[in-house]
Parts: C-alpha cells; sequence; structure tokens
C-alpha cells in the first residue's frame, strides 16, 4: 500500500478492482464503511462475480476476467477526452511532458522491437530523448506530439466505450458511469483510492493491470495524498515482510538485486545502478545504492567482506536466467534436476498451479523437508486419498522429513501489514509436543553444514564459514538480535558527510536510520528499507502509542513503517508547487518557507525547495512515470493482451496468444486448452471463512465452510442442466475436480466480442487434510504461466468445461 | 515481555463480591452459598495476556492471547480476542481470526519429527537430531556434488541449482532474515515465497 488501512476513512471514492475486501480483508475494509458513513464516500466494484464487496457497493460493474487493461485505458481515455485531469498535478509531477524516442511506437498490439522468436522486445527505442546536458528533454507546454501526454492519448484512443463493451463484455452504459463518478476525483479537493489485490496480481500481465490504475490515480492527482494511492491489500500476515527481505531468487534484502553473470565484478554490477539523475537538481534517492549493498554485504560477512575483495562479491551467486522462481523451479523438478527441496509454512501442492506436474516434479526429489506448525498436503504429496491423491505410494522414491514449527502465539518478533507497519508481537503460549520454532530449526541446519564444512572442506565453503552468527545463542538467535541486525550498526565511527570531525554514530552503536549507512565498510544493515525500526531508541516495532493528532489516519506512534517510519508514501505530492496542500482540509505535510513538516515524515528532503526538487524521489526522473521506459517486459504502457486461454481472439492481433513475451516452457504449452474444448472461463477466489488451506484444520471454520462448490450462474446450470446443489465435474487440459455446484445469480453470462462468455467461480480451500470435507481446488485445473515480469502465475482466467456428476445433490 | 495478570480476573472478583453483600443483606446466604457450588471459574482467571497480532490476513489485526498453564506445565491459549486498543481492527475480528484459538489447538498440530521413506506409505517418528543431521547430510552432499562455481567463461557465477528453498509468509521478519542468511550463504538460487502466488 502506498497509504494504509486507517488512511482509507479520508477517501471520497473507493474503486475495488482485482480484489474483493469485504469478503478477504473483512476488518480493513471497515475503513471503507467509515469513509461512507461519516465523508458519504462511494464505493464501486468491478468484478466478474457480484462479490459480498459488490453487495455494500453504490454501483456495480461486471467484467471479463482477464479484460482489466481494456477496462482501464478506456477510463484513462475517458478522463483525457471529457478533461478529467489534475492538470497542474500530472505536469509538474509526472513525465507528460519528456520527450519519447522518434522509433517508439504501437501497432498491431505490440510494441516496437517486438522478436517473435525471442518472445521478447528490444527496449532501446522505449526511452527518452537526452538532450546535451545529459537530461531528458521536455516540451511543459505538452504541444510536442511525442511528449508522452501526447503519445499515452494517442495509445489510449482505441479504447472507446464501445471497445471497452466489446473486450470487456462491461456494458457500455455501466462503464460510462463509472468513468463519471471517477472524473469527479479529478478535482484536487476529491479523492480517490484504488484497493486491488491477487484479481489484479495472478494474471499473464498482473503488473500492467496495476500499472493501468497506477497511470489513471496519477492522472486524477491522486497519488501521495490522504484517502488516495495504490493499495495493494496483500495476502499472507507477513508477505509484505518477506517480500521487502528478499526472499526470492532474484533479491537482496531492501529491493537490491542479486548479480547476473554478466556483471562479472563489482564494479560492473554498480555501473548499471549508477541512478543518475534525468532531469535537473532530482534527488534520485537510488543513487545511494552502493551504500545499502556494502551495508547488506558486512551485515552477512562482516570482516570477510573488505573493499579489497569487493566485499565478498562473489559470495553471492550470480544467476544465468532472470530468476529460479517457483514455476521454473518445478519445471527443473519435473526434468529431474532438482534434489532437495525445502518447504517452510507453505503448501505447494495446492497453492501452485498444474497439481499433476507438481505431484510428478516432487516425485522426482531425492529430500522433500516441510516445516510447518500443521499437516499439510506437500508433506502427504506421496500418500494414497482415493480420487483426492491418487498416486502410487510405493513408486514414490522421495524421502520426506517433516518438522514441526511454531505458530504465531508462540513466537516472537515482527510481522509487516499491506500499510508497510512493522508491528511487533510477543510469545502467549508454549509450542506442542516436540515442536521448535523455525529460527531454532534454521539454526540447527546451518550450524550442521557449517561444521560439516569446517571438518571436512568442500565446494566453496567460505560464504558459509564466514557468515555472521555472533548471538548470544548461536542455537536460536534471539528475534531481538536479528531485528537490530536488520536495522544496522556502525561498525567504526560513522561521521557527518557534511563535517568530517563530527561522529554521527559510534562504534558499536544502532544506526539512527538509513541516512547513516555508508559506502566504505563502517555500516552494517541486513535491510536498509528497515533501518529506523530498531536503534538506540530501542524497538520502534514494538511502539503502542495509538493517539492519531486531529485525527489525520496517521497513527504515527503506533509500531513503525518503512521507510523512516512515513505512513503515506509520495506524501510530498499532497502539496502543490509552492508546497501548500492541493486540498487543507486534508493536510499530510506542507512547506513553511524553510522545511517541511506536518502529520506525517516528509516523502522528500525536509529543506528541498517546493518548486525545484519533484516528489518521486527514488525516480532518476524526479517525476511519477506515465510511460515507463524499458523498465517492464511488456511494454512502457500497458496494452489490452487476453489470457493464454480465452474464449475470444486479442482484437488487435488474431494471431498474439496471451502476453507475447511471457516465459512458456514446452511442455506447458501443449497442456494450453482453447475454448471449442473448454468453452467456459473460470477464476479463482476465496471465501472470508476460509484463509487458504490452513483453516480448514480448524473445526469453527471446517463447519462454517465445510465443502468444496464451484460457483456458476443460473443460464450455465440451464445450459448444461446441472441441479441447484447437484454434484458437478470440472475440467481443464490439466485435470479434473468434482464439486458441488452452487447456482447463483451473483454471476450472470456476458458478451464479449459477440459471443456468450459464462464464468465459474472456484474457491480454493480444500484439500484431503485437516477437519473439512476432502475437496480439490483450482490449482488441478490452471495453466503454468506467470507474469511477464514477475512470474505470478495466472489463476483468475482460464478455461474449463463442466457437466453434471454422478452424486446425491445437497440443499 | 507484555503479559499481566488478567484485569477481567480482578473485575471478577470484585463483581463476586458485590453480589456477596447484597445476597447477605437480604437473608439469602444459604443460597448464596449453593449457588457459589455450582457456578464454575470464570474461564480468564489466572490467564496471562499477550498482545499479539492476526496471522492470517495482512490487515492484522490486534489481538490479546489468553494463555495458562496445562497439566505438563505448558501453557495453553484458552481464549483469543480482538485488541480494543489496536487502530486497525479496534477490537473487531472476522470469522476467521475469531476462530483462532482452534487454530491454535487443532488436532492436526504437528508435535514431531517424522520421516518418510522411499516407497513407505507412512511416516514414522524420527528423533529431532536425527533428523537434523540427515537434512544437513543431504545438503553438504548434494552441495559438494552439484555447486557450479565457475560458468563456460570461467567467470565465477557459485550458484547451487539442485536445491530449491520456499520460504513462509506468515513467519517474523526475524525469522525470514535468519533463514535468507542460511540459505543464500549456501549460494541457493531457486527461492521463493508466497509473493509470487
Amino acid at each position: 500500500m502506498t497509504n494504509s488501512w486507517t488512511d482509507i476513512k479520508n477517501t471520497d471514492l473507493v474503486i475495488v478492482m482485482g480484489g474483493n475486501a469485504a469478503e478477504a480483508h473483512p476488518c480493513g475494509f471497515k475503513w471503507v464503511t467509515e469513509a461512507k458513513h461519516q465523508r458519504g464516500a462511494k464505493l464501486i466494484v468491478v468484478d466478474p462475480r457480484f462479490t459480498r464487496t459488490a453487495s455494500v457497493a453504490d454501483y456495480y460493474a461486471p467484467i471479463r476476467p482477464g479484460s482489466d487493461i481494456a477496462f482501464l485505458m478506456g477510463l484513462i481515455r475517458y478522463m483525457i477526452e471529457n478533461d478529467k485531469v489534475q492538470w497542474e498535478y500530472v505536469k509538474a509531477f509526472t513525465n507528460a511532458s519528456l520527450i519519447v524516442k522518434d522509433e517508439f511506437g504501437w501497432a498491431d498490439g505490440l510494441f516496437t522491437g517486438y522478436d517473435e522468436e525471442k518472445r521478447d522486445y528490444d527496449k532501446s527505442s522505449w526511452d527518452y530523448v537526452i538532450g546535451d546536458d545529459g537530461f531528458a528533454v521536455t516540451d511543459p507546454t505538452l504541444q510536442n506530439p511525442r511528449c508522452v501526454w501526447n503519445l499515452l492519448k494517442a495509445h489510449v484512443d482505441v479504447y472507446t466505450p464501445e471497445m471497452v463493451e466489446r473486450i470487456t463484455g462491461t456494458p457500455k452504459d455501466r462503464f460510462l458511469k463509472i468513468a463519471e463518478m471517477i472524473g469527479e476525483c479529478s478535482s484536487p479537493t476529491k479523492t480517490m483510492t484504488s484497493m486491488y489485490a491477487l484479481g489484479w496480481t495472478q494474471h499473464s500481465k498482473g503488473a500492467q493491470n496495476i500499472r493501468g490504475m497506477a497511470m489513471l490515480q496519477l492522472i486524477l492527482g491522486n497519488i501521495g495524498v490522504r484517502g488516495g494511492g495504490m493499495n495493494a491489500l496483500r495476502g499472507h500476515s507477513n508477505i509484505q515482510g518477506l517480500t521487502d527481505i528478499g526472499l526470492m531468487s532474484n533479491l537482496i534484502p531492501g529491493y537490491l538485486n542479486i548479480p547476473t553473470e554478466r556483471e562479472a565484478d563489482w564494479a560492473t554490477y554498480m555501473t548499471s545502478r549508477a541512478f543518475k539523475p534525468l532531469r535537473p537538481g532530482q534527488t534520485s534517492y537510488w543513487q545511494n545504492y552502493p551504500k545499502f549493498m556494502v551495508s547488506f554485504m558486512k551485515s552477512m560477512w562482516g570482516d570477510a567482506a573488505q573493499k579489497d575483495n569487493d566485499w565478498a562479491y562473489h559470495y553471492l551467486p550470480k544467476l544465468d536466467v532472470p530468476s529460479y522462481d517457483i514455476l521454473r523451479m518445478y519445471e527443473l523438478m519435473d526434468e529431474g534436476r532438482v534434489n532437495l527441496y525445502f518447504c517452510q509454512g507453505f503448501n505447494p501442492l495446492l497453492a501452485t498451479p498444474n497439481r499433476d506436474k507438481v505431484t510428478r516434479a516432487f516425485s522426482k526429489l531425492k529430500l522433500l523437508v516441510t516445516m510447518d506448525p500443521l499437516e499439510t498436503e506437500t508433506a502427504r504429496f506421496w500418500e494414497n486419498h482415493g480420487a483426492h491423491n491418487d498416486v502410487d505410494t510405493a513408486a514414490i522414491q522421495t524421502e520426506v522429513i517433516q518438522l514441526p514449527s511454531s505458530c504465531f502465539a508462540e513466537d516472537e518478533g515482527a510481522l509487516v501489514n499491506s500499510g508497510r507497519w512493522l508491528q511487533w508481537h510477543w510469545k502467549a503460549s508454549d509450542m506442542p509436543g516436540e515442536a521448535r520454532n523455525d529460527v531454532w530449526i534454521m539454526a540447527q541446519i546451518f550450524l550442521r553444514v557449517r561444521e560439516l564444512y569446517r571438518t571436512e572442506g568442500g565446494a566453496f565453503p567460505d560464504p558459509i564459514l564466514n557468515l555472521t552468527w555472533d548471538y548470544a545463542d548461536p542455537n536460536e538467535p534471539h528475534p531481538e538480535e536479528l531485528a537490530r541486525e536488520m536495522n544496522g550498526r556502525a561498525l567504526s565511527a560513522v561521521y557527518d558527510p557534511t563535517d568530517p570531525t563530527k561522529v554521527v554514530a559510534e562504534p558499536g552503536k544502532q544506526l539512527l536510520n538509513f541516512s547513516q549507512l555508508r559506502d566504505d565498510g563502517s555500516t552494517a544493515s541486513g535491510c536498509w528499507i528497515y533501518s529506523g525500526s530498531f536503534n538506540e531508541a530501542g524497538n520502534n516495532m514494538a511502539r503502542r502509542d495509538n493517539a492519531d493528532p486531529d485525527d489525520t489516519g496517521a497513527y504515527p506512534n503506533w509500531t513503525w513503517s518503512w521507510p523512516l517510519n512515513r505512513r503515506t508514501l509520495y506524501n510530498r505530492a499532497s502539496c502543490d508547487l509552492n508546497g501548500k496542500p492541493w486540498d487543507p482540509t486534508r493536510k499530510i505535510i506542507e512547506w513553511d518557507g524553510e522545511k517541511w513538516s506536518g502529520y506525517d515524515v516528509p516523502d522528500i528532503s525536509p529543506t528541498a525547495k517546493p518548486g525545484e526538487v519533484m516528489p518521486f524521489i527514488m525516480n532518476q526522473e524526479g517525476v511519477s512515470r506515465l510511460f515507463s521506459r524499458g523498465l517492464m517486459r511488456d511494454g512502457p504502457f500497458p496494452t489490452h493482451m487476453e489470457p493464454f486461454e480465452s474464449p475470444v481472439e486479442n482484437v488487435f492481433n488474431k494471431r498474439m496468444r496471451g502476453n507475447p513475451v511471457v516465459r512458456v516452457f514446452a511442455k506447458d504449452a501443449a497442456d494450453l486448452g482453447t475454448s471449442d474444448e473448454f468453452p467456459f472461463v473460470a477464476t479463482s477466489y476465496r471465501l472470508t471463512e476460509h484463509f487458504h488451506y490452513w483453516t480448514k484444520h480448524n473445526v469453527v471454520n471446517a463447519a462454517l465452510q465445510p465443502e468444496f462448490f464451484v460457483e456458476i450462474s443460473e443460464e450455465l446450470a440451464a445450459e448444461r442442466g446441472i441441479e441447484r446443489g447437484g454434484r458437478v465435474r470440472v475440467w481443464s487440459k490439466r485435470g479434473e475436480v468434482w464439486a458441488v455446484a452452487l447456482v447463483t445469480k451473483r454471476i450472470k453470462p456476458m458478451i464479449c466480442d459477440g459471443k456468450t462468455v459464462h464464468v465459474v467461480g472456484i474457491p480454493l480451500h480444500w484439500g484431503f487434510v485437516g477437519a473439512a470435507r476432502k475437496g480439490w481446488g483450482p490449482n488441478s485445473l490452471t495453466p503454468v504461466l506467470g507474469d511477464a515480469n514477475v512470474e505470478t502465475p495466472e489463476f483468475k482466467a482460464f478455461l474449463v468445461n463442466i457437466e453434471p456428476a454422478v452424486g446425491e445433490a445437497v440443499s | 515481555m507484555n503479559i499481566d495478570l488478567s484485569r477481567r480476573s480482578f473485575l471478577r472478583l470484585a463483581g463476586a463480591g458485590v453480589a456477596a453483600t447484597s445476597l447477605g443483606a437480604l437473608g439469602f446466604g444459604e443460597a448464596e452459598a449453593a449457588e457459589l457450588a455450582h457456578v464454575r471459574d470464570f474461564k480468564l482467571t489466572a490467564t496471562t495476556e499477550t498482545r499479539n497480532t492476526c496471522p492470517y490476513c495482512s490487515v492484522a489485526c490486534g489481538i490479546i492471547i489468553y494463555a495458562r498453564p496445562d497439566d505438563t506445565g505448558k501453557r495453553r491459549v484458552v481464549h483469543i480476542e480482538g485488541d480494543a486498543d489496536h487502530p486497525t481492527n479496534r477490537g473487531t475480528l472476522c470469522p476467521k481470526g475469531a476462530a483462532l484459538k482452534d487454530f491454535v489447538n487443532a488436532p492436526t498440530r504437528l508435535t514431531q519429527p517424522m520421516i518418510r521413506k522411499p516407497g513407505a506409505a507412512a511416516f514414522e517418528p524420527i528423533a529431532w537430531d536425527d533428523a537434523l543431521d540427515r537434512i544437513a547430510r543431504a545438503i553438504k552432499d548434494d552441495r559438494d556434488a552439484n555447486f557450479l562455481a565457475t560458468n563456460e567463461a570461467g567467470v565465477p557465477v557459485n550458484r547451487w541449482t539442485t536445491m530449491g528453498f520456499l520460504a513462509a509468509s506468515a513467519t517474523t521478519n526475524e525469522t525470514a532474515w535468519a533463514t535468507y542468511k542460511v540459505v543464500r550463504s549456501m549460494g541457493v538460487v531457486g527461492f521463493d515465497n508466497q509473493a509470487r502466488v
């Protein structure tokens, strides 16, 4: 989230598209109710199903799964055509005026530079014209036909309300009503917030869905302001933290990158990360990358990381592919090229696409280790459960070790919520039986492996032998020690850069925040964005002052939020070019002639003059990007792409299937179905009574929603002769499931490109262990395809067929 | 630590005191004794209260966990409720959060390490030390056999692709950091978490 849950009360309009907050985030959704009740805010829901959120909305429109980009580009077109633009904001705070290279263009659904064979773009034309002074050329009058604004205008021109209806199935009048409601928020004193979740991310072009809305929010001037923003509701309780700390193939904590093998040494790695400002006088904060990176290396390897060994650069693995993400790993596993696999609190047998493939892949492992507080299907993938897990147990030669771990009540530490608040929690109870917490388990594995390398030697033992592990009890590091390590400390005296005689941090002291990080080896910090969370003032994540001065919703002294305890990102953009709030009733910060101050930590240098330094300090341009240069693989503007399995062809290019740059493994391509065989669009979803595959272990939740069902319209039920509550078989090119049919009015057929499209909703909470009845999940049916930029699987739009099955109906 | 003796247990004692006084004054001494004889102790008596957050979605509602020792001396959760002081949820919980106690105490909680041998039809118990030694040995042997120190061009790449690790997105930051250190130091690149799915 750019903002926070409690900030939603400040909004005038909520759009829930790509999520279902009332169902999946009920207690956070209460802030929408608060805004409706106290401010008269309105709620719009756009979703394939009439969801629980839709049931309390002021306006609802249906949309075909996987067609959101067309809807969003249609909204942008409407705003431009009807002058619903916050012009001062757009001109000053976005790259609307920057000039783009002449070679850049778009035709037939593709941008310039597409190479069909490589399934990739040559992105060299997707960039600004750079002037002789080394800065991007601009035309503040927006007259130049090659400025970003005019290119955007041309790009969205095709998305007329008629075209939106044709692609998305949303009736034109409904689309126009929503556009009109949103258009009101172009006023500097009206704000819309976007709340989205997996309904936008789990597509082969998920990142472009989100960019589409972010662009709209910028055009309306809704980023950085109270009650506005792009608010990713997120899933698990610490999915934000795990992402921040970079537990992904290609990440280093704080959104730094694991090097690739093209970056053979430190100097080469740093050369592509210079982040020189592209406009005069701009911050371009990533210029501090070397400080974050050196401090990380010192945190990992201490004295073994020195300037003369490139800070132990070669202790880091180098990637030969963009990432060894979960989909690639299962492909390698299926080819017999992975031997050991660890699942810590993760149930991939139900969570990753094409369960048949996952089972096949796991069966080729030598050893699978699971660490979980509960039984999981993954740990028992080899166990035969009839139709629910029909495997040949004796033929599976994988050894499985199942380790019992702690749950939240038995552990201490911080979780990061969607609003970036690091909230500390305390241990309440003891673990059952011999269960142990995850830190202890990881420490035990590490100490044993290190001992083996100490005594036996072996392959490149240095990064293991030299890993810092100076905890009071090496067998079980305390959460506070680990938290202090992420915050960072001074290894030797840290000096004030403007006065080299002044020490700002004495050796051994915790650093105040990341402004004290250095690239000379004098500081260590595991995760630079968390620097400030545990400094000499103590554990700021444990703060419990719930005062909220002037009821802004900021709660500045409740726990701690990254970065720097800042509650609203880009909050400098809540003020105009003179530093005065666009809406004085919604002030966050303001410029008093000398400095910025207010209710929140300013997202700008406190003394940066308002007319000179622009608000988007992480970007080289200093402004936000309506045109994202070559930073995304599938285009600098979002363009409509069909799901890989779609009932209709792409209206711009009939030859184009799905996202043209998505990585598709050969076997998975062969496993894609077509609408002749699989005429219905399926989409996965979640229920408020359950959390993923956990709560089926809870008797209360298992009783509330005991049985797997699929949701279909009355029309589809009639067409296929399916009885209300009757049993059905649903199958895709990859598998089949049996379920109870929930026949509802919440799903209606849509007309897309002249064709009737039926949607099948498939919730995901059942498996073969736990207290609920045995069932299946959508991953028995879904294709192995990820988003072009981040490899999030396409769970929200795929094709199935459905028919009545044998079995007694339930009422 | 953030544990106090339950304020409710204090209220309970105070409330009982008021009732006893009024009933006694009205001459219902015997009735009072009979009543008290079959009223069970208030279940939060002598529990500890601990501040925590709900482990499910990332709204991260504040909760208060009430626990007390069982027969073996281990502290067990007896009740969980919303934390009224928490700015986000202000004491409210959803149908999942409201049932958290039965998640912590689920019959399918794991209590001891288990091993399933190749081809076997069932898990069998294994001691922690044996399980951990086995895992460490497997890591060491596989890493030594399959670690790629340099690529064909002779560039140091130091990666190990035959092992993968999925991390949990409901563990703490501190667990995540300890996990990151251990997994990365070995050169593992097949590293992921629920952020993608």
